[in-house]
Parts: structure tokens; sequence; C-alpha cells
């Protein structure tokens, strides 16, 4: 391994040499014992942006102990492990075998050992897990999106007020919140730079992820959350688990949510047997309260144009961003109103860890990004409702829908709700005959 | 463009070792299966003067003479026409008029990037853009699967020699760097992103874009200290560590008066910092647009278990 420690060395020493009184651990639901120097964090779900979360919170340099760790795997939470301890050592590092947890529960032990708990498993889990954390009093972060279906966000948006209630503070990953360009040209937009926000189209256009292919000795159950990205109790379709990005970006400039979606979807070029039931494309238009229209699109079709980025057009002017770092703001004679610096930029994912880890260790109760998280993940629903419907969907019936993709019971010996054809073909959603609400 | 006179049979891959002895001179090189073709130029071999003595860059000292064997070099920096292919499997399969073997299916392919690694600028004719040194060389060793010729990085010293074209000036058309706009995209005439090859004129040899538009990897380990006891004879310092590794050429991003043909720049961690994950990709810089690769290909192939050696080196884990 040639790896530098030079971080490792730096972190620990802010680590050690930032010793801070016990009581600064004036953390709202967390235990402060007063022998206690550092806040304990539990990882659920051991993948690896879990993993790269865990880097995050320990690159912030306060005092941290990674105490707890759950997955449904072994193998993954072995292969989490291995990097967190050889990149930050025992010192910040301590998940003894009996606080490794494996399988369906492992999240609730996990949870119990923490302060402050990481929940990075695919996002289906996410509603249970997150009400389980906010019941324990955890301080969280939680990745996008946080459900998959209407069951799940209407699960999440109870436990978001039941954080608030408790003053927990709840982070979540969309980390365009936490990066400079968004911030500062939003703000812009709603100082009114460019007018009025009436029209926009959002993107995620590029040519798919990865496939694990299935195993001779796996059950149904052990492939569909191996290869989670293909079966919507687990993924959402990816209009859900990458495009709420985009679609939250359009949330956050129309400091709203759409009232309806109407949309066109299917699968064109990606329709092999391991790919299991998603779309390949989606492209849904979002009506908002005022009558504002926004143009959605994501599609994986590998060999065509990439595009992920936002665009507005206001009664002044239009916006550009992206996640490189852009945002321009132009109005209809061509001039630049305003274009983000684009050099130096802090890195986003750490931003939102260096925020709240902040508050955490200043005892502070400053984010409670659930509801917007949920409403953001619900647009991608309500858009997914739309292209698998065929049907113009309200918001209110999409939030209402009782269609509950999650299996019934959760075991390796237990059948999911979706199971291949005598071929090994997923049924998957046919516009004009699947129903979604 | 002579088409090169190479039967290929893709019995097994250490099987092109005995082949006959290639002519000299540019070709096409079609990749098989698909409509997609890339052009090599011969670079006759010889001795040069590596380094800068007016450079204000240590590291570019001392200028020293070192002998180089011939190669192709790629006329064009490789474009995502062809790097895509590689990138996804499926999309070969979809593309490809044949199938396309055991061998290339069995190739373990770059992670999908999550993210879009063409970052808005575009594929058709631009660079390939954001992959580490480990995917470049994994998609040569997909092309040598596929075409059976040994297909490399350039070394450092090859990169220098092949841009210098004869040169001992800072740019092989002498010392002015207003100049430059006739032969590279660079900060000044680029809008900001990768444009399309070969736009502007060639150097000498007929190699196009050598400097700016991508900077260009190379197979060696940066150490400012090299030059003071580099070997006479096709010098190489190969990478052992993930970082500083040497890019050469500048890119669209880089001041015109930055470039020069001796100038070494490096890789960087923080291109990786828009990574996610842990451990971070083994073939992506997601903030990195505006690195990419020019393939070599020596006359004189190594032999079969050199050749193997090369592509089949395990990666470095990085985080």
């Amino acid at each position: 391994m040639k790896n530098t420690r030079r971080d490792f060395i730096k972190t620990s020493a802010l680590a050690t040499g930032g010793v801070l009184a016990a009581n600064s651990f004036v953390l709202p639901g967390a235990y402060a014992a007063p022998a206690e120097t550092h806040l304990k964090l539990a990882l659920i779900g051991c993948g690896g942006r879990g993993t790269g979360a865990v880097f995050q919170a320990m690159e912030t340099g306060h005092p941290i102990k990674l105490v707890a760790m759950a997955d449904a795997f072994r193998d993954r939470l072995d292969g989490s492990l291995k990097p967190i301890l050889d990149k930050y050592g025992a010192e910040k590092v301590d998940v003894p075998e009996d606080r490794k947890f494996v399988g369906f529960d492992a999240y609730k032990h996990a949870i119990a050992e923490a302060d402050v708990v990481i929940l990075a498993t695919p996002p289906g889990f996410r509603p249970d897990h997150f009400t389980e954390a906010v019941k324990q009093g955890k301080q969280i972060f939680m990745e996008k999106p946080v459900a998959t279906d209407a069951v799940g966000i209407r699960k999440v948006l109870k436990a978001a007020e039941e954080a608030k209630a408790k003053k927990l503070n709840v982070v979540v990953g969309l980390q365009r919140h936490y990066q400079d360009n968004y911030r500062k040209t939003i703000a812009k937009i709603h100082a009114g730079e460019i007018g009025d926000i009436i029209g926009g189209q959002v993107y995620w256009n590029d040519g798919g992820v990865w496939v694990r292919p299935r195993k001779p000795e796996q059950t149904e159950m052990e492939y569909q959350m191996r290869n989670w990205y293909y079966f919507n109790w687990l993924c959402g379709d990816h209009i859900t688990e990458q495009h709420v990005h985009n679609i939250d970006v359009a949330n956050w400039v129309k400091k709203g949510y759409p009232v309806k979606a109407e949309g066109t979807g299917g699968r064109m070029v990606r329709t092999g047997k391991e790919f299991g039931e998603i779309f390949d494309h989606h492209t849904v238009q979002f009506t908002y309260e005022d009558g504002t229209v926004i143009h959605s699109e994501c599609r994986h079709f590998p060999g065509a144009a990439n595009r992920v980025d936002e665009t507005f057009q206001g009664t002044k002017g239009t916006a550009y961003l992206s996640a490189g770092n852009h945002g321009v703001l132009t109005d209809y004679t061509g001039k630049k109103l305003y274009e983000h610096d684009r050099e130096n930029n802090i890195n986003p994912y750490q931003q939102e860890h260096n925020e709240l880890w902040a508050a955490l260790v200043n005892g502070e109760y400053k984010f409670a990004d659930a509801e917007n998280g949920a409403r953001s993940t619900m647009t991608s629903i309500l858009g997914r409702y739309a292209t698998y419907s065929g049907k113009v969907i309200t918001m209110d019936e999409a939030i209402n829908s009782d269609i509950n993709l999650f299996p019934d019971t959760l075991a390796w010996d237990a059948t999911p709700k979706l199971v291949p054809n005598a071929d090994g073909f997923y049924p998957h959603a046919v516009p004009g005959k699947t129903k979604t609400v | 463009m002579k088409k090169l006179v190479l039967p290929i049979a893709l019995i097994g891959v250490l099987a092109f070792y005995s082949l006959e002895r290639p002519i000299f001179e540019s070709y096409t090189q079609k990749i098989p299966g698909t409509p997609v073709t890339f052009d090599m130029t011969p670079i006759e071999g010889g001795t040069f003067k590596m380094g800068s003595s007016s450079s204000a860059n240590a590291d570019e000292k001392p200028v020293h003479e070192v002998k180089i064997d011939p190669f192709w070099m790629g006329t064009h920096e490789v474009t995502w026409d062809a790097f895509e292919l590689f990138l996804d499997k499926n999309y070969e399969l979809a593309i490809s008029e044949e199938p396309i073997g055991e061998i290339v299916d069995g190739l373990t392919r770059p992670s999908l990037p999550y993210l879009d690694m063409t970052f808005g600028m575009g594929k058709e004719h631009k660079p390939a853009i954001g992959m580490t040194q480990y995917g470049a060389i994994q998609y040569c060793y997909w092309l040598y699967l596929k075409t059976g010729i040994f297909y490399r990085l350039p070394t450092e010293a090859e990169w220098e020699y092949a841009a210098r074209a004869g040169s001992d000036s800072k740019y092989f058309f002498g010392d002015d760097s207003e100049a430059i706009t006739e032969y590279a995209w660079t900060a000044e005439n680029s809008d900001g992103m990768t444009q399309m090859v070969g736009k502007k004129k060639p150097n000498p040899w007929g190699l196009y874009d050598i400097y700016g538009n991508v900077l260009e990897w190379t197979s060696d380990q940066y150490d400012p200290e090299f030059y003071k006891n580099s070997p006479k004879e096709n010098p190489m310092n190969p990478s052992d560590e993930l970082y500083p590794r040497i890019v050469r050429g500048g890119s669209f991003k880089t001041p015109a008066e930055e470039i020069s043909s001796a100038k070494r720049f490096v890789n960087d961690p923080k291109w990786k910092q828009l990574d996610p994950q842990i451990p971070k990709s083994q073939w992506w810089f997601p903030e990195a647009p505006f690195i990419g690769l020019r393939l070599v290909r020596p006359l004189n192939p190594p032999s079969p278990e050199e050749i193997n050696a090369y592509y089949t080196a395990a990666p470095i884990a990085d985080y």
C-alpha cells in the first residue's frame, strides 16, 4: 500500500490536540457520560458510499469514534471496515466482533451503540432505518433517496416530525445543498436576479451504472439485494435513485413541490434479464402550483450524448447549474449577470459532514433536511408513477398511494414481491396497463 | 494510409509475438468488428536533449541526452468514439458486427461512472477524459485483445521526444507563446472545454494537439531528481505509487505560457475528491475533465511475458 498517511496524521493531531471538554457534548438526545471524549458513530449500510461517508466524517477532524457497523452481508461489512481501519487506526475505529451486526435486523443493534448514525443502505430500507434512529434519539446523516414508494415516504415524513420535536440534527445527502455554486446561484435566483422562474429543464442522461451478476447459490432475495439497482423496492428506478438530485434542484429553485406530473418512459436499449424491472428512460413534465412546468429527463443509454445539469428560465433571464461547479445567470441579451468561480470549490460530500459535525460538537440543533429529502424523493416517485402508468398523476394521489413494494417478510428464503418468469426475465411496468396509485 | 499486414487470429493472448515485422509507416487501425478507426504516426528513433535549461522549473534540469527507440504514436488523442466501446461491454456488444470473443468478453471493464464523465462537453471526436492511468492502460489491454497489437502509454521521455520533433525551443515551433493558438487549445482559446481532435495544425511528426486540449498520461512516476541520474537509453521510471505520476502537454485549461515540451505536469489526489465512495474508483477522476491519453506502439514489441506483466499489474487501492 503506497497511500500517503499525511491526512491521517493531520486528523489524529487535531483529535488529540483538540481535546474537548466532556461538557461540549450537550447533544440533544445523545448521552454524554463524563468520561466520553468521542462522539460515537455507527455505520448502517457498508457499501462504497457508506464507507465514503465515514471517511468524510473522520476528515472533519472532530473527535469521532466508529463503534458499530451493520450490513445485510458480512463480506460488505468486512470490505468496508478494512480501509477505515487502515486509514484512521484503532484510536478512531473500535468495532470488535460483538459490534459487527449482520442481517436484516442488524441496524437496530448498531444504532443502539452510537450517538450519531450514517444511514447508507439501498434506499428501500431508509424509512425503517430512519424511523428507528429517530425513535432511539440519534443524530443522523442519511443518504438520498430516502424511500422508494409512497408508503415509505409517509413513514419518513412522520419520523421527520418526531426528529424535529426531539431536536435531532438530520442531514440528507442531497449534497448540492452543500455545494457553493448551487447555494450562491440559487440565492441570487431567489433574490430575483432573473425575475420569476417560469420554466426549467433538469437532466440525468448517461450510460448507466453497475450490474452484479446472479450466482447459482443465491436465493432470489439475496440476488435482488446484491443487484439492488434494478429492483424498485430497493432502488426506486434511476429516476429516483439518481435523478432525484436534479428534480430536487427544481424544487429548491421553485421553493415548492409539483402538484401533478405526466410523462413517458420505457425499456429501449437495456432489456436484458440482468437489468431487473427498471426503465432505461423517463421524461416527465412536472407542473407546479403556479402553473410553471419543469421538464425532467433521465436515461441510461450508452453511446448517446450525456447530460447531467439543470437549466431554468425566468422572466428576466436564464440559469445554468451543474455539479461541475457551474452556476451561471444570463439575461436575454446574452449578458452574463453572474458566474460562479469554479476553481477551488469545496467537495460537497465533505462539506455536508463539516457542517453537520461542527453542529454536533457544539451541541447545536441546525439541520432538518428530512422533510425536503422526503418531498423531493416523493417528486421523483411521482414521476415514476406517471411514466409507469402513462397517466396524469397528482401529488395528492401519489403521496397517498397504498401500493407497497416492500416484501412482506425480510429473510433470505422469503420471496420478494417481484419474481422472474421461467426465462429469467422480470415483469416490468407497461404504460396504459400498470397501476401506480 | 497503408493497411498493416497483420493477420489477426485471436487464438490466445500471447500468440502474437512472432508476427512478421510490420512496415514502419503511418497506418489506420480499425477496431475489429466496429466502424471505429484511429491513426498512428511513425516516430523515428534517435537521440535528443531532454529537459530545459532556460525554464524556471528545477525539475526540468539538467538537460541530458537520451536515446529513444522507434515507435508509433497516436496521431490524435484517444476519443470517446473508441474509449466508450471499452468502457461499456454492452455497448461494444450492441455495436459489434460479430461476436467479440471470450477473451475480450472476460476482460474487466471500468466501473460505469456514476457521474457524467463527459462533463457535458460531448463525445464525438472529443478526447476521452477523466480516466486513471490504470484505466488508460486497461484501454490499451482491451485494444491488444481486439487487435493483437501491443499498444501502451508513452514513457515520459518518448512523449517529450515526440513533442519536440527535433526542436530544442520551448515549443516545437519556437518560443513565442502567442503562436501556440495555431497549434493548440489552451486556456486562451478553448472556451473552457475540450475540443474535437485534429482541428489545429500538427507538429512536424504529424501529431495533432500534442499541446493543450487534454493532458496525456505517461507511464512514469514523477521524481523531480530523475533527470540527474537518468538512464541514457529509453529511460523510464515506472509508476509504483498513485501520486504524483507524470502527465504531459497541458490541457484546455492550461495557459499557453505554462505549456512547453519540457514541462512536467503531475496527477493530484484532488482529482478524486468528488468520488463519494471508498475505496475510490480505480478507473475515474471525477474532477479531472482535462486528463486523457495518447497511444504508443513500439516498433519492436517486448516479450509476451513483459506484455502480460504490463497489462495485468494490479491497481493500487486509493483511499
